[in-house]
């Protein structure tokens, strides 16, 4: 069964539809991209399958389990974690509580005992300290864990969203453009650093990405989409050659 | 009979309402800020009318221009020392609170020269009432005079905004400085321009509201003041014709409270109003709904 | 480094609570050796009222980072509530245990409050948030004045009209009356009991931003489209933080309520003006910074009465120290200046290096 199953996934705004008739499937473990030109609607649908915005018509399957429509919270908890396209950090909180907050959801005492400082509180802090320095350390920032996330330079706060997504623990992982921004040698890195989270954590990552060198160099299939509607799906070397995709991205 | 009556005192409060409110919808659409001390230029208008007729005399159309000259130039000065600076400081509470501190001094500095003493206000009104349905309905010279020189205000206001060059590019400032500047639009200038035309708007305003209600005192803007912050973000925040509408339902609803529910709670009525219309519409009858870009 | 930081969070906590403590035993020992003016001695439980008010607003307006403006509002509620209950058990238990009750309730109303504002006002943002809640704490003033609440044999009587309509039996009695409020009320206020209150507040609000429930509740304000990616329920964070920060008006409210022996809603004490003044002690004392609302409170209470010599001008003086303060502390010209006379002059000392909060 694949993890993920998308279906006529469709949405209007002020009628244009943004995005039109989106299908996808994605299995356990694969690293998927999904590529096309500037306002093709990637994002857009990035934002449906979070629950950002609800669409119109269509269908989202998590691990066969229906999630259409949910809540932006619920559907993390269902086990689908993002990054964003214009980094999203807490910017006056620490590194390490950036990540801290990921784990929210899944460390828990009450407000009475954080507030008492019982000694429960004591425990499941020191837990969470430690989930949160074994991710940072993943991503190479546990010596930075004390930084505001502002001060972090810009590879790192990609970086850090990352690392905050996975402390949701979730099934499926979405990067908006993690190389946005990046010189060709932190692309290199962030490469490596995708395969391997892929890998150490068992993930599924669906990703949106400009960088032809990332996508040919990471991800085993592709979906294209332009206007909204899918251009064409499959393995990435046999999409990269199509020449409708050519023609897409180059223009006429 | 007593309706109408009341009808129209409201729409006279309202349109004082609506010119303050229009003065402060502008200061907030071009400068993102709540411009607290807004409602101490009236004041300031006020003062200067009562100094000017009543003090020394003078005829009230003399004393009505200067008033305007004076909260002109004071509105300038204010944005020049006091909001300019803090224009892009890191949290827009800065502003607010200078705002607050600018409104203490206003009403401290008329405390010094004029006291804490209730001045009654000359009227400078002396058109005499309008009788009507055989003297059953009487309708003041005062609130005649504020009726139309609040569509007066209005009027102009449109036109200029709409019309004139300067308008067009506060429209534009407020829209996006950045851009505006990069088309070449003195943002400075414009935003200057802008506070000198609210407080002039809050003179006028000064000057119909203590005609009407005749007792001035260091805190009398405070109030009003509010309650046209309180308008514009009725009508939507940012919006001339919002300004407008929210000015005048307000004062409407303000007089009919007052005469037909309880006297006392007549302030209490108008913030409900305002609490129920944000809920249901959380950007004012006329304001532009923004969603947040992911 | 997590042990270093850990006792850094804790220390800076600690310096807070330290302050708190040096200031009361100071003030001991001036009241026992008689070198402190009456003028001084009043202004004690004021003042802290006046921190406990600042310090609940930042953790609505720095933690939460939503501006609100009636925060007088929730303080008024707090003092009526527990006046009320006071007036009427007044005698029929120790005072002690009466006071003690009267702040749980002050705290609790006020919560709730908080809860039931909350609720509908919290979905707005920004400015519109602040207009609303200032609406709110105006309702909330405006309401206490025409509430008529009398007892006699038959029970409680209500009224929204004047005192004759509660239409009172013989030996009835009005508890609240209008706009003349509740007279009466047991003094039981004092200093001591202010600096207890006071540390209990800092208590909850210091854990809390240090706990799973804080982090929650700054990751909202940092990024509440962030937040909710990673499964943070906004609306109830949101609530929480608002409602604890009312609840702590509240019992500055029962403070206030049993340090007078008159409690009435005036635009002075339960209106926006108050309400105004606590954010200019917020905002002065550094947003989110909950030692520097303690000393801001503090210094900004004093300082009209310093100037008490100087009589007309003082207020003035209040005025156009506000403004330069918040001109000299944000304004990005200034902000920049005073970065290069500390390069310049302490650039040993100080590393660039922002430090971690």
């Amino acid at each position: 069964m694949s993890l993920l199953e998308v279906k006529n996934l469709t949405i209007s705004f002020g009628g244009l539809r943004a995005v039109d008739d989106f299908q996808m499937e994605i299995k356990k473990g694969q690293l998927y991209g999904l590529i096309g030109p500037n306002g093709a609607g990637k994002t857009t649908v990035f934002n449906l399958l979070t629950g950002v915005y609800k669409p119109d018509e269509g269908i989202v399957k998590l691990e066969g389990r229906d999630i259409t429509g949910l809540k932006t919270i619920d559907i993390n908890k269902a086990g689908i974690a993002r990054t964003f396209q214009n980094i999203r950090l807490f910017k006056e909180l620490t590194v390490l509580d950036n990540v801290k907050v990921g784990l929210h959801n899944h460390y828990h005492y009450s407000t009475v005992e954080g507030i008492l400082r019982l000694p429960k509180y004591h425990k499941v802090e020191r837990e969470m300290d430690e989930r949160a320095l074994e991710l940072l350390k993943v991503f190479e920032l546990d010596g930075e864990a004390d930084y505001l996330a502002s001060n972090l330079p810009y590879g790192k706060q990609r970086k850090l969203e990352i690392a905050r997504a996975l402390a949701t623990e979730p099934k499926l992982l979405l990067l908006d453009e993690p190389a946005a921004g990046m010189n060709p040698n932190e692309t290199g890195e962030l490469m490596d650093t995708i395969r391997f989270v892929r890998d150490k954590f068992d993930m599924t990552i669906l990703l949106i990405e400009h960088d032809m060198k990332l996508v040919s160099g990471i991800c085993e299939e592709l979906t294209v989409l332009n206007f909204g509607r899918i251009l064409t799906q499959g393995k990435t070397s046999t999409v990269l050659n199509d020449p409708q995709v050519i023609t897409a991205y180059l223009g006429e | 009979m007593s309706f109408i009556s009341y009808l129209v005192n409201g729409i006279s409060l309202g349109s004082v309402y609506a010119i303050i409110a229009l003065g402060y919808t502008m200061v907030y659409g071009i400068a993102k800020m709540l411009n607290f001390a807004h409602g101490d230029v009236i004041m300031v208008g006020g003062f200067a009318v009562f100094t000017i007729v009543s003090t020394l005399g003078l005829p009230p159309v003399l004393g009505i221009l200067i008033a305007v000259i004076i909260c002109t130039a004071l509105g300038i000065v204010i944005e020049r020392v006091a909001y300019k600076p803090l224009r892009n400081a890191s949290s827009p509470l800065a502003v607010l609170i200078t705002a607050i501190g600018v409104s203490y001094l206003l009403q401290n500095v008329a405390l010094l020269i004029f006291g804490a003493n209730t001045k009654s206000f000359t009227s400078v009104v002396s058109i005499s009432p309008l009788k009507l349905a055989g003297g059953q309905l009487i309708i003041s010279g005062e609130t005649i005079v504020t009726i139309i020189a609040g569509v007066i205000v209005m009027i102009c206001l449109t036109l200029f905004v709409n019309k004139s060059k300067a308008g067009q590019a506060m429209l534009a400032v407020s829209e996006d400085k950045g851009a505006a500047q990069l088309m070449g639009i003195n943002v400075n200038g414009t935003i200057a321009l802008t506070f000198a035309i609210g407080s002039a708007l809050a003179a006028v305003a000064g000057v119909l509201l203590c005609s009407a209600y005749p007792s001035l005192t260091p805190y009398t803007g405070a109030m009003p003041g509010i309650k046209a912050f309180v308008a514009a973000v009725f009508g939507g925040i940012g919006s001339i014709p919002g300004a407008m509408i929210g000015g005048i339902l307000l004062g409407i609803i303000e007089i009919l409270g007052k005469a037909y529910i309880s006297s006392q709670m007549a302030d209490a009525i108008v913030f409900a109003v305002l609490i129920i219309v944000l809920l249901v519409k959380p950007t004012g009858i006329l304001g532009k709904n923004i969603q947040e870009k992911v | 480094m997590k042990k270093i930081k850990m006792t850094k969070t804790a220390k800076n906590n600690f310096i807070t609570y330290l302050i708190v403590l040096v200031v009361y035993i100071a003030v001991q020992i001036l009241l026992a050796t008689g070198n402190i003016s009456s003028l001084m001695k009043g202004l004690l439980v004021p003042l802290c009222i006046y921190v406990m008010l600042a310090v609940s607003l930042n953790l609505t307006v720095g933690i939460l980072g939503e501006l609100s403006l009636g925060h007088a509002g929730f303080m008024c509620v707090g003092a009526f509530a527990s006046a009320f209950f006071s007036k009427c058990t007044d005698g029929a238990m120790p005072d002690g245990l009466r006071f003690f009750i009267a702040l749980l309730i002050g705290a609790a109303v006020a919560g709730v409050f908080g809860i039931l504002i909350g609720i509908p006002v919290l979905r707005l943002k920004g400015d519109y948030l602040a207009i609303v809640t200032l609406a709110f704490g105006e309702i909330i003033k405006n309401l206490v004045n025409v509430l008529y609440i009398g007892k006699d044999k038959n029970g409680f009587h209500f009224s929204m009209k004047d005192s004759i309509s509660l239409h009172l039996g013989e030996e009835g009695q009005v508890i609240v009356n209008g706009a003349q409020g509740i007279t009466g009320t047991p003094h039981d206020a004092n200093f001591t009991i202010g600096i207890i209150l006071i540390f209990i507040s800092l208590i909850v609000i210091l854990n809390l931003i240090n706990s799973r429930d804080g982090r929650a509740i700054m990751s909202i304000r940092d990024n509440r489209i962030a937040a909710e990616s990673i499964g943070i329920n906004i609306t109830k964070y949101k609530l929480m933080a608002f409602s604890i920060s009312a609840s702590i008006a509240g019992v500055a409210g029962v403070l206030y309520a049993h340090n007078l022996s008159t409690l009435t809603a005036l635009p002075k004490n339960f209106g926006y003006n108050m309400s105004i003044m606590i954010l200019v002690f917020v905002v002065l004392g550094g947003i989110g910074n909950i030692r520097g609302s303690i000393i801001s409170a503090v210094i900004l209470t004093l300082l009209p009465e310093l100037l008490r010599g100087l009589s007309d001008y003082r207020m003035l003086i209040y005025a156009i120290v506000l403004i330069a303060m918040m001109l000299f502390n944000w304004s990005p010209k200034a902000i920049e200046w005073k970065e290069r006379l500390r390069e310049k002059y302490f650039s040993k000392h100080f590393s660039k290096k922002k430090e971690v909060k």
